[in-house]
C-alpha cells in the first residue's frame, strides 16, 4: 500500500518538557487510534540540537558542518509519521488527526517507492 | 475534419473520464484516447458516427491502451501490471449511466483541493471539456509551454501522491463541492469579464462554463448551489450581447438594450434560481443568491424599475453566507440605488482591501460624480485607470473621464 509522510511542522519544542505533557498526551491518543496505518514515526528533539552538514564538491568532497537548521523559519519540523494509506484523501482524513495539525500545520508527501 | 471536431471534443471528454479509472492514469488515458481519435476521424466520415461516440470512443481507446501496453510491456514490468488493470475478464458496458459516473469521479479529482487552483482550472479545461493546451493557454494569455507545465505538473501531482478519482461521500461532499463550482465560476468570469486583452468578453470560456455546470446540474440535481451556479451563469450570459458597443467600449448595466437579452436563457436561469432556493432549506448558499440578484436584474423592465430593494435584501444575506469586500461593495452600489449615492459612497469608503480592485475605483467613482464632486471622481477614474483594465473597460472610463470636464 502506498506510504505517505506526514510531516509536523510547529513551534520549536521540546517534547519532554512538562508543559507538553498534554500535547503528549494527545499525540498517545492518535497513536493509539491510527495504529493500523502508523508504519513509523518520530518525534525530534528541538531546533538547539539540530546540525546542519553539506559535502562541497561533490561525493568526497569537503565536509562542511553548521550549527542549527537549514533554514531559520517560526515553524520547524518537529516530528513525522510514515503512514499507510490507499490516496491522499485517505491520508488527508488520517493527517487531520494528528494533534500537530491544530497546533501547527502537516505537510503531507508521498513516499517515493523504492525497488 | 470539422464537422466531428466538436462531438470528437465534447464526447472525447466523457470517454477520457472513464478511461481514466480504467486505465488508472490520467496520462494514458489522454494518449488512449488521442489514438482513437485517429481512428475515428478515418471512419466517422466515412461510415458516419457511432450511436453512442463516448462508449464507442472508450472502448476504441481501451483496446489501443492494450496494444500500447503490449508494446511497452517488454521494457516495463510496471505497466506490465497495468495490462491487468486494462482486459478486465469480462468486457465492461461503458453505457451513459458509466461515463456520467465516471465524469463526475474526475470532476473532482480535476478540482481536488490538493492541486493549486490554477492548476485546477487548466486541468478541468483540458481534461473535462477537451480544450488543447494552446486554446487554454490563449484563454488564460500564458506561452503555451507555460500552460503546458501547469498541466503537466498537476497530472504528475495527481499520480504520485495518489489523488483519487471517487465521488466524495456524501458527508464529504459539502466540503468539497465549493472548490468544483469555484472553477467553473472562475472559468466563466475569466471568459465574462476578461481581466485583460482587447475582448470585453471570451464567448469560448463562457460556453464551456456554462456547458460544465449544466453537466454538473444533471449529475447532482439535488445540489442547491449546483442549481444556483448554473442559474447565475445563464442569467449573466444571457445580458452578453449587449455588454459591449459596437466601437468595442462597455456599456453599463443601465445604458444596456434589454430586448437584446436573451430571453429564453432569462427563463431558464430564472427557474433553475426557484429550483436552487427551494432546495436550500432557508439557507440558501453564494451561488443560489448571486442566482437570485441576477434573476431580478435579468427580469426588471428597466434599470429604473428594477427591484433595489429585493437587491439589497439579497446581497445582506450573500454577506452573511460570503463576507468578502466585494460582496460589501456590491451592496454599496445596490443601496445607492435606494438611497442615493450619498448613502452608496459612506458604505463604500468604509470598505478596505479593495485598493487594487478597478471596480472599487469605478463604483466610488460613479458615486462622487453622481454627487456632483467632480475632482475627487475624476482621481477615482483616474485610479481605476492605473489598474491596466481591458481595453472596452479602459475606453469607458476615458468616456467617463472626459465628460467631467
Amino acid at each position: 500500500m502506498p506510504q505517505y509522510a506526514a510531516l509536523i511542522y510547529g513551534e520549536d519544542a521540546d517534547w519532554a518538557a512538562p508543559q507538553y505533557a498534554a500535547q503528549m498526551a494527545e499525540y498517545g491518543e492518535f497513536g493509539a487510534a491510527a495504529a493500523q496505518v502508523i508504519q513509523g514515526g518520530a518525534a525530534l528533539q528541538p531546533i538547539s540540537t539540530a546540525t546542519t552538514i553539506s559535502v562541497k564538491g561533490g561525493k568526497g568532497g569537503d565536509l562542511v558542518t553548521t550549527d542549527g537548521p537549514f533554514a531559520e523559519t517560526k515553524e520547524v519540523l518537529g516530528g513525522f509519521y510514515l503512514l499507510e494509506a490507499n490516496d491522499l484523501d485517505e491520508a488527508i482524513k488520517w493527517a487531520s488527526q494528528i494533534p500537530g495539525a491544530w497546533h501547527g500545520r502537516i505537510e503531507i508527501r508521498p513516499v517515493l517507492p523504492m525497488g | 475534419m470539422n464537422d466531428f471536431g466538436e462531438l470528437i471534443r465534447v464526447e472525447g471528454a466523457r470517454a477520457l473520464a472513464t478511461l481514466t479509472r480504467v486505465l488508472g492514469d490520467l496520462q494514458l488515458a489522454e494518449d488512449a484516447l488521442h489514438d482513437a481519435v485517429v481512428v475515428a476521424l478515418e471512419r466517422w466520415p466515412v461510415e458516419g458516427p457511432p450511436a453512442n461516440p463516448a462508449a464507442w470512443l472508450t472502448v476504441t481507446a481501451r483496446n489501443k491502451a492494450i496494444d500500447r501496453l503490449r508494446r511497452e510491456a517488454r521494457r516495463s514490468e510496471k505497466e506490465e501490471a497495468a495490462m491487468r488493470y486494462v482486459t478486465p475478464s469480462e468486457p465492461e458496458r461503458f453505457d451513459d449511466s458509466t461515463i456520467d459516473d465516471d465524469v463526475l469521479r474526475l470532476v473532482f479529482t480535476c478540482c481536488h483541493p490538493a492541486l493549486a487552483p490554477e492548476a485546477r482550472v487548466a486541468l478541468s479545461l483540458r481534461a473535462l471539456c477537451g480544450l488543447s493546451t494552446a486554446e487554454i493557454a490563449r484563454a488564460f494569455l500564458v506561452s503555451e509551454p507555460a500552460m503546458a507545465q501547469r498541466i503537466v505538473r498537476a497530472k504528475h501531482k495527481i499520480a504520485a501522491a495518489r489523488i483519487p478519482y471517487r465521488v466524495p461521500a456524501d458527508h464529504e461532499l459539502l466540503e468539497r463541492l465549493p472548490a468544483v463550482l469555484a472553477v467553473v465560476y472562475v472559468i466563466f468570469t475569466e471568459g465574462h469579464s476578461a481581466s485583460a486583452g482587447d475582448d470585453l468578453v471570451r464567448v469560448d470560456l463562457c460556453n464551456e462554463a456554462i456547458r460544465l455546470a449544466g453537466v454538473l446540474s444533471c449529475l447532482l440535481p439535488d445540489e442547491p448551489e449546483v442549481l444556483g451556479l448554473l442559474a447565475l451563469l445563464l442569467l449573466t450570459d444571457a445580458r452578453r450581447t449587449s455588454r459591449v458597443d459596437p466601437d468595442g467600449g462597455l456599456v453599463l448595466l443601465a445604458d444596456q438594450d434589454r430586448a437584446r437579452w436573451d430571453a429564453a436563457q432569462i427563463e431558464e436561469g430564472s427557474a433553475l434560481v426557484e429550483r436552487a432556493l427551494r432546495r436550500s432549506a432557508g439557507r440558501p448558499g453564494p451561488y443560489a443568491l448571486q442566482g437570485a440578484i441576477a434573476a431580478c436584474h435579468a427580469n426588471a423592465p428597466s434599470f429604473t424599475e428594477t427591484d433595489w430593494p429585493d437587491i439589497v435584501m439579497l446581497y445582506g444575506l450573500l454577506e452573511t453566507v460570503l463576507p468578502t469586500s466585494v460582496v460589501r461593495l456590491n451592496r454599496a452600489v445596490a443601496i445607492a440605488e435606494v438611497d442615493g449615492p450619498a448613502a452608496g459612497l459612506l458604505l463604500v469608503d468604509a470598505i478596505t482591501g479593495l485598493e487594487q480592485f478597478q471596480h472599487f475605483h469605478s463604483a466610488r467613482a460613479d458615486m462622487l460624480r453622481r454627487l456632483d464632486r467632480d475632482a475627487e471622481a475624476a482621481h477615482a477614474y483616474r485610479a481605476a485607470l492605473a489598474l491596466n483594465p481591458s481595453t472596452p473597460e479602459r475606453r469607458f472610463l476615458l468616456r467617463r473621464l472626459a465628460a467631467l470636464g
